[in-house]
């Protein structure tokens, strides 16, 4: 689904991603975590290219996307929803408006965009918040909005950085459950970047570890037992001097 | 007629800071290091002309202007004739502010909007725009007072005005009172656009 083959990104001389090589099945959840400053969350903005590969390919649907042209780029990553830590709403936009402006950049007809955008936010739930503004709602109900925004266009991959590290345990808790509906439901294959040992286990089956720009390791995760995730987590954990801590930055 | 001619400069200097200066500040904000179409050339050039056409006092501006106002305009005469430099500085004053105004909104709004696969056309227009409008109302207040302001010196290019009417009339002639009429016919009006352009800034201010 995505590939990226040795891309590396360099900010000055400092080398944020060092030629990592990194296949994403289709339908998977993969999840990528690494202490702050890992590379994890550049790593996962080059999958839509918020972030240029200095080197490297970055491929998707055997389409080379770091060689495609504006037009062409825009198309692809109306394929990717992303969701971000920060929501990233408008907040002048009601919670209606800001799922239907990815339909309006994607030229879907305000007819059909009704239907679509009520039809996305009674799958996260928030039918009845559609006229308030983001002001109005709390961070798990705004992560839902952007939710909603994201999987509007029906996205083939969503792409999550760090959807949870600013909310409560409960509100974790539900929003993760969202994500494995949107993946179970519609096959969408999620990446999520999370510096939270507890939201990968939960959720991913797949896991990328990443230090220093670099890939550690990565592992399946299996439902049951003490498996390779938890020995390379553990190991990886000791390594970086956090004391077993769940939270590794 | 003092106000109609103040009425002419003012309306057309919001006119042009609306359709030039909003484009220019636009284009300043974009073309900035990071921003979607940083370019650095483009940038230095446009920030040091409107750097330089708002250094000038204004004064030396419009006699700066005589040349290329008559070039344009036939004549450095006249109410029409004072509304080129007035249209200069606004759409110099206002790009700026606009520029500002834009820089407040979050850049993960234009990272989301990117992500959405918005072309440059959509990020203005659907989130930057809407995100910052009530910084642009504002801008756009405290611009037209700054044009009420100019406008009261045109009388040096026989632009008239109503600052021209209250120093030929009021000043010259020793009447203070009615300078002094005058003087609160504009604090009045400047209260006016100031009262509305906040009113109208907080009820489309949903941040």
């Amino acid at each position: 689904m995505i590939t990226l083959h040795n891309v590396t990104k360099r900010y000055g001389t400092f080398k944020a991603i060092q030629s990592i090589s990194l296949n994403i099945k289709a339908g998977e959840i993969h999840g990528i975590i690494g202490a702050s400053g890992a590379g994890k969350s550049t790593l996962l903005r080059m999958m839509n290219l918020l972030e240029k590969p200095d080197e490297g390919d970055v491929i998707i649907n055997n389409k080379k996307l770091n060689h495609l042209k504006g037009k062409e780029i825009r198309h692809i990553r109306q394929l990717l929803g992303m969701i971000f830590q920060g929501y990233h709403l408008v907040g002048n936009k009601t919670v209606f408006d800001n799922v239907a402006v990815a339909l309006e950049i994607a030229k879907i007809t305000k007819k059909d965009r009704t239907e679509r955008v009520m039809e996305s936010l009674r799958f996260v739930g928030l039918e009845t918040y559609k006229d308030q503004y983001p002001s109005q709602l709390s961070g798990g109900q705004k992560q839902r909005v952007a939710i909603a925004r994201a999987i509007v266009n029906n996205p083939k991959v969503l792409l999550c950085d760090e959807p949870t590290s600013a909310l409560d345990s409960k509100t974790t808790t539900e929003i993760l459950e969202v994500l494995k509906q949107i993946n179970q439901q519609f096959n969408v294959t999620i990446v999520i970047v999370s510096h939270e040992l507890e939201v990968i286990r939960s959720l991913a089956e797949r896991v990328t570890v990443m230090a220093d720009g670099q890939i550690y390791d990565v592992v399946d995760i299996e439902p049951t037992g003490v498996n390779k995730f938890e020995k390379g987590a553990a190991a990886f954990v000791e390594q970086l001097k956090s004391g077993g801590d769940t939270n590794l930055s | 007629m003092a106000i109609g001619e103040s009425s002419i400069m003012v309306g057309f200097s919001v006119i042009a800071a609306l359709l030039v200066g909003l484009p220019i500040g636009t284009f300043l904000f974009l073309c900035r290091k990071g921003q979607l179409l940083e370019n650095r050339l483009v940038f230095s050039s446009l920030n040091l002309i409107v750097n330089i056409i708002r250094s000038f006092p204004f004064l030396l501006l419009v006699i700066f202007m005589i040349p290329f106002t008559r070039f344009v305009m036939g004549t450095a005469i006249g109410t029409a004739a004072a509304t080129l430099p007035m249209m200069v500085i606004a759409i110099a004053h206002y790009s700026r502010l606009v520029e500002q105004s834009l820089l407040d909104v979050p850049k993960g709004v234009i990272h989301a909007a990117v992500s959405m696969g918005a072309s440059v056309k959509d990020i203005i227009f659907k989130f930057l725009y809407v995100e910052a409008r009530s910084a642009l109302v504002l801008s756009m207040t405290t611009s037209t007072i700054s044009f009420i302001s100019y406008s009261t010196i045109m009388g040096v290019v026989g632009g008239g005005g109503i600052g021209d009417f209250a120093i030929r009339y009021g000043y010259l002639q020793y009447r203070t009172d009615l300078m002094i009429y005058i003087i609160i016919i504009i604090v009045i009006f400047v209260q006016l656009i100031q009262y509305a352009g906040i009113t109208l800034a907080r009820k489309i201010d949903k941040r």
